[in-house]
């Protein structure tokens, strides 16, 4: 399949999790659509990935060019995962705190 | 052979030690030996100065240089710190050391009242004076010499404000000080024009034939002229005289080292120093001798309706320091030197009489309120006499042979006009100098009883000095005896032969019976003067305030009023200006602005931090999407941009 199809499926996923984390005041929604961009990334980084290990394979059948990507990818996901645990405790004490997960409470830091 | 020359580093040195010792152990010695060590090291510096002198007389045109450090040392330019001994220096020290070591014995009686610890500060100062008037005139070049004269400078500061608790004699010491500042510009002027010429400022080398020819007409009058402003300022001349009169706040021993011994003289000194260049400089030289004569009259004229004993006698110093202007003016170095060094003698006399008796009168300084203290106070009186005839320039005292010089040499000159003003000014002399004396020994005591309960003649450590100036007084003047009375008699001018260069004008010389004629009438009017004051004033003496012509004298020709119109005001309207529109509103405007500027811009921008997360996602993303078109499409908008991102 050509690139562009991996790259416009990465941006509109993109878009769709910014949008999400603009406009929802819910903060378990902005967390999933957080994680959206993230795996839009994610998403992104494998397709170059194979794209550039294939093109290298065709030149050199013991060629690694590439599969570094992969590499991050596996990192981001650990990342992300830790990240979750930590975003979702802090939900769940602002849950237990103001009986709601909306984002607007959250105003204690002004001035 | 020259063994006190090569120990002229001594002379300034030990005064210089005087002052540390006084000065740092002013709170831990006793009076006594504030005294003796103040005095000490000036009797010694006097002693090595005999020797210095006596030696001086064989050295012919070859002065004794003698290096101590390189001062100033770079890329062609090399002021070494050395002093220079020759006739005109060793003549200076000798005057310097030996009328200062006399007012140091006199203020150790003098000034017995003052605490110990502003005792010893006092000594200190006068010690420091002394050591930057041997500074001044033993300097081989005029770097040296400017530092002495800003030397004493400060120290007549110093001096003057001594009393400091009373603030107008802060002002009197201030104003002292910034006059004496403006004319040192004029000086420091003079000394960069000749480095700018020369390439050096040391006397061996700027006064040679060779190096005096590498002037144009225009460096030598404006030279001239720089360093004649220089003078007019310490030696209290028109324009800048007006401090001296002032500076009677300070002791009445400080007034006696100011007029007689130190800074007073200083002008002259410089001149006669720099007599190779005035010599060719003319023009220069016609200005000095008007102002001279100027200042003369003027100080004259308004001496005569002076009520305060000691400002008479600081309107008579400046009077004879125009005498002394005027015989430079007129080319007669030699003269002006003559009379420097009398006036040295009797107003070192009258001061420190004047000091005696108001000492007596428990400082009372008028003499409307004196009078009759001829029998209560004898040898001040006597002493006193005689430092009025030698000023007054009656035979055979010393005023009369330094006088005559100048007045003679007045004569030869171009312009008799001079002349004939400077026998008005003798005439004026005479007069208010016996008004004074009338008025102070004469007559009925017109005090108060307690004042005259009290009267007594002063201790000896007072009137020892007295004596041993008086006979300076009477005997100063046969070191200059003019050619008529002996030939070859006049052993100052031969002394300091030497160190004057010989001008292409020459002096004319008088024939005897012009001479004769010349004396007759100068010192026959005077004794008409002097006889007139002596009986009007013992027998009337002027107490009731002056009306017309009299109350423009006693107020000094209004000049102080007029400066104070002229140039206080305006300067004071300026620096208000300053002060209140240009500091106040511009430069107080931009600092206080920004500072307003960054707390209103900071409040604005507050705003939003508003604490709604989702505003800052919004302005987060906004940010970058604005970051990441700048870095896909700015490249070339322009170079701050460039630099952000490279």
């Amino acid at each position: 399949m050509p690139i562009q199809y991996y790259i416009t499926l990465s941006v509109v996923l993109f878009c769709i999790g910014v949008v999400g984390v603009l406009t929802r005041r819910n903060a378990i929604i902005i967390f999933m659509c957080v994680e959206l961009m993230l795996n839009a990334v994610n998403l992104l980084m494998v397709a170059f990935s194979k794209m550039h290990h294939g093109n290298a394979l065709a030149t050199n059948p013991d060629s690694l060019a590439g599969v570094e990507a992969q590499l991050f990818v596996f990192f981001t996901m650990v990342v992300a995962a830790a990240e979750v645990s930590v975003g979702l405790a802090i939900i769940v004490m602002l849950y237990r705190n103001t009986h709601s997960v909306d984002v607007n409470f959250l105003n204690r830091l002004k001035n | 052979m020259n063994t006190f020359s090569n120990l002229v580093y001594l002379v300034p040195l030990l005064p210089l030690i005087g002052f540390l010792i006084n000065g740092l152990g002013r709170k831990s010695l006793s009076k006594s030996l504030i005294a003796i060590i103040g005095s000490g090291v000036i009797l010694a510096s006097f002693a090595i100065s005999v020797g210095i002198f006596f030696e001086a007389r064989h050295f012919g045109a070859n002065p004794v240089i003698v290096n101590l450090f390189p001062f100033i040392q770079t890329a062609g330019l090399s002021i070494p710190f050395s002093f220079q001994v020759d006739q005109l220096s060793s003549l200076f020290l000798l005057i310097i050391t030996g009328v200062g070591f006399l007012i140091h014995v006199y203020s150790s009686a003098y000034m017995n009242e003052e605490e110990t610890q502003h005792y010893g500060r006092y000594f200190a100062y006068l010690n420091l004076f002394v050591f930057s008037m041997l500074l001044l005139v033993l300097g081989s070049n005029f770097v040296i010499m400017f530092i002495g004269w800003e030397g004493v400078g400060l120290c007549s500061y110093l001096l003057i404000g001594y009393w400091f608790k009373n603030n107008n004699y802060n002002y009197a010491a201030r104003k002292a000080f910034v006059m004496n500042r403006i004319g040192d510009l004029g000086f420091l002027l003079a000394i960069f024009w000749i480095l700018g010429v020369l390439g050096t400022v040391s006397y061996t080398e700027v006064f040679t034939a060779e190096a005096l020819a590498r002037f144009t007409p225009t460096d030598v009058t404006a030279i001239t002229l720089l360093l004649f402003v220089g003078a007019t300022g310490k030696s209290a001349q028109i324009p800048l005289y007006t401090w001296l009169p002032d500076a009677m706040a300070g002791p009445t021993p400080v007034s006696a080292l100011i007029h007689a011994a130190t800074m007073v003289t200083a002008g002259i000194y410089m001149i006669v120093r720099a007599n190779g260049l005035y010599s060719l400089a003319p023009t220069t030289q016609g200005i000095i001798a008007v102002v001279g004569t100027a200042t003369l009259l003027l100080a004259a004229t308004i001496a005569i309706k002076q009520n305060d004993i000691k400002k008479v006698l600081a309107y008579s110093t400046v009077s004879q320091l125009g005498y002394m202007f005027l015989a430079l003016g007129v080319g007669s170095y030699t003269g002006a030197v003559f009379h420097v060094m009398t006036h040295a003698f009797f107003k070192a006399l009258l001061f420190l009489g004047a000091g005696s008796v108001i000492h007596a009168m428990h400082h009372e300084q008028d003499i409307r309120f004196m009078g009759g203290l001829k029998k209560h106070m004898p040898v001040t009186h006597i002493t006193f006499l005689i430092g009025c005839l030698a000023i007054a320039g009656m035979p055979p005292f010393a005023g009369f042979f330094s006088k005559d010089e100048v007045l003679a040499a007045a004569y030869g000159s171009d312009n008799q006009i001079l002349w004939g003003l400077g026998v008005i000014g003798a005439i004026l002399t005479a007069f208010y100098m016996f008004r004074l004396y009338a008025m102070t020994f004469l007559g009925k005591f017109r005090g108060t009883h307690e004042q005259e309960h009290h009267l007594h003649e002063s201790p000896l450590a007072i009137t020892i000095p007295l004596i041993v100036l008086a006979v300076l007084s009477i005997v100063g003047g046969f070191f200059g005896i003019p050619e008529v009375f002996a030939a070859n008699a006049h052993s100052l001018e031969h002394f300091l032969d030497p160190i004057i260069i010989k001008g292409s004008a020459e002096m004319h010389h008088l024939d005897h019976a012009t001479e004769y004629m010349l004396m007759g009438i100068s010192v026959g009017l005077a004794l008409i003067a002097i006889i007139y004051a002596w009986n009007r004033f013992s027998k009337r003496p002027e107490l009731e305030e002056q009306t017309g012509a009299g109350k423009v004298l006693a107020n000094k020709w209004y000049i102080d009023e007029v400066y104070e119109a002229v140039i206080s005001r305006p300067l004071l309207a300026v620096a208000a200006f300053s002060k209140n529109f240009i500091e106040k509103g511009i430069i107080d405007g931009i600092v206080n602005g920004t500072g307003r500027f960054i707390q209103y811009s900071g409040r604005q921008i507050r705003h939003i931090q508003s604490g709604q997360v989702g505003n800052y996602i919004l302005l987060m993303v906004l940010s970058m999407v604005l970051m990441i078109l700048l870095l896909f499409y700015g490249h070339n908008m322009n170079p701050v941009i460039d630099w952000i991102f490279n």
